[in-house]
């Protein structure tokens, strides 16, 4: 799995969720069940995803579950590459 | 077998979890009609106790104004009671036409329809004028309605960060394959008293072909030279292309709201809004009562003037004693306390003190973002704010957190 590919999806979720004063935030923090993202705003992520990497993720596989970290994320997107 | 232990106890153990984390809510029973000063019983079972009441959406102070009761009375007697009917089989009078009429008028819009509440109109209308291939882009803290009516609609969803034109014009770039675009917001914002910034946003919508959705719950009435709303403020009268809001608060704050703005989009409404459609119709003692607050608004802008000057003293006489407050020019006015005990405490000694503000916390605002919110009325008089104020400064004493920062305070009290 690409590490470049981790913190290109970090760079997005920082940018796209955090305020100024958030702390900083690792590969493994959990974004949806720790409150960083809501579900609400989960599909920005996965429009992101899908343009950035020509993809397409159907809905039932783009669960809270599977977007909760960078890391795991990536091994969502890496399946589709393959 | 009914409402088996089982079942009981799972609801008991939801309900000890809200009182253990601290957020149960208890109501106050208030004995008099809503204005500055009423007369409340809390907790249950006390004596009665005179309060000045600093956190109603009575904006305008017309919610127990002589003559829109008269005009109530009125509107009883010619028209009775009830409908007891939805609008499209029996439950269209006359005035209802004319309040949609009026509304559109006072509002600068193409045409109104009615919903029992502000709360329906947000509920409803995205689902009956989008469909899959849409998309809706709103402001991460719109109000819970406005969710709502989000979550009940088949278009995709995304969302922007408060108020940051960067961050939503690059949401209307990412969606500009989209078949229609809504972009949603609150005109005021219910828990910071700050307002959306409408001009820019009409821009960002006219280069990207998107309709703009402003809940102008917190507005109408009041904001703008002459009280049409945010709109009003920032010079797009006429531009924006779906407006809710609310009777509820400033006019006159009994009920009902509506949807107002593109001819289609309210027909649009008509035919296929479900709470529109399934729900009764607003009662002819409540059309009656509006009508007249309009009448009564469209005469001066006496009201809306007094309100603005009353929130200015507010806003010095808090910032002077040295509280942290949300910046804004609106008559939303919210005390920075951060802490959600503290915002507790301090709301029940201003109680005390004979001031009825009420504190907001998590989930109702971010962590970590407690307040007590104000509000100023037109009802209120100097001799009001001046005794709030007193009491502010006492309590505010009592805590050692006048002149303190936001970190500082989070320092004393934690987040
Ligand atoms: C921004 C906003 N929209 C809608 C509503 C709901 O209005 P109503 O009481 O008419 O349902 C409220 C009231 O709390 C509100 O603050």
């Amino acid at each position: 799995m690409s590490e470049e590919m981790k913190d290109i999806v970090l760079e997005y979720v920082i940018e796209e969720y955090l305020e100024d004063e958030d702390e900083e935030i690792s590969y493994d923090t959990p974004l949806i069940s720790g409150g960083i993202v809501d579900s609400f705003s989960m599909v920005s992520l996965k429009r992101f995803l899908e343009n950035r990497y020509n993809i397409s993720i159907p809905d039932d596989l783009a669960t809270p579950e599977a977007f909760d970290t960078v890391t795991k994320i990536t091994v969502l997107v890496d399946g589709f590459l393959k | 077998m009914s409402f088996s232990d089982k079942i009981r106890t799972i609801y008991q153990e939801q309900l000890n979890a809200i009182s253990e984390a601290g957020i149960f809510k208890k109501e106050r029973f208030i004995h008099s009609r809503q204005a500055a000063d009423i007369e409340v019983e809390y907790p249950e079972g006390a004596g009665l106790k005179k309060v000045i009441n600093m956190c109603a959406n009575n904006y305008l102070g017309l919610s127990s104004h002589p003559e829109v009761i008269q005009a109530a009375h009125e509107g009883l007697d010619s028209r009775g009671y009830g409908m007891s009917s939805v609008r499209f089989i029996c439950g269209t009078q006359d005035i209802h036409r004319e309040l949609e009429a009026r509304m559109t008028e006072f509002l600068g819009t193409e045409d109104t329809i009615l919903f029992p509440s502000c709360m329906d109109a947000n509920a409803g209308v995205f689902e009956a004028i989008l469909t899959d291939q849409d998309v809706m882009i709103s402001d991460r803290l719109v109000h819970a309605s406005i969710v709502d009516g989000i979550r009940l609609c088949s278009a995709m969803h995304d969302t922007f960060k408060h108020s940051n034109m960067d961050h939503l014009e690059s949401k209307l770039q990412l969606h500009s394959d989209k078949r229609l675009k809504v972009v949603i917001t609150d005109g005021v914002f219910s828990m910071d008293g700050d307002c959306a910034k409408l001009d820019e946003m009409v821009a960002l919508c006219e280069k990207y072909d998107a309709m703009l959705f402003v809940d102008d719950s917190h507005s109408t009435g009041f904001i703008g030279k002459t009280g049409r709303g945010t709109h009003e403020k920032f010079g797009v009268l006429g531009k924006i292309d779906i407006i809710t809001t609310t009777f509820g608060k400033a006019l006159g704050g009994a009920s009902g709201g509506c949807v107002s703005g593109r001819k289609e989009i309210v027909e649009r409404c008509r035919q296929k809004a479900r709470p529109y459609l399934f729900s009764n119709t607003i009662a002819p003692v409540v059309v009656s009562g509006v009508l007249k607050v309009l009448d009564i608004l469209s005469g001066n802008t006496e009201r809306r003037d007094k309100l603005e000057r009353n929130s200015d003293y507010w806003r010095k006489g808090l910032t002077n004693a040295g509280f942290v407050l949300k910046e804004g020019d609106t008559p939303i006015v919210p005390v920075m306390l951060f802490n959600a005990k503290l915002s507790q405490d301090v709301s029940n000694d201003l109680y005390n003190e004979g001031i009825y503000a009420i504190g907001f916390f998590f989930p109702v605002v971010a962590k970590g973002q407690a307040r007590i919110r104000t509000q100023i009325s037109a009802g209120h008089e100097i001799h009001h704010l001046d005794k709030a104020l007193e009491a502010f400064n006492k309590i505010g004493k009592k805590y050692d957190i006048l002149g303190r920062s936001k970190q500082e305070i989070i320092e004393m009290y934690g987040l």
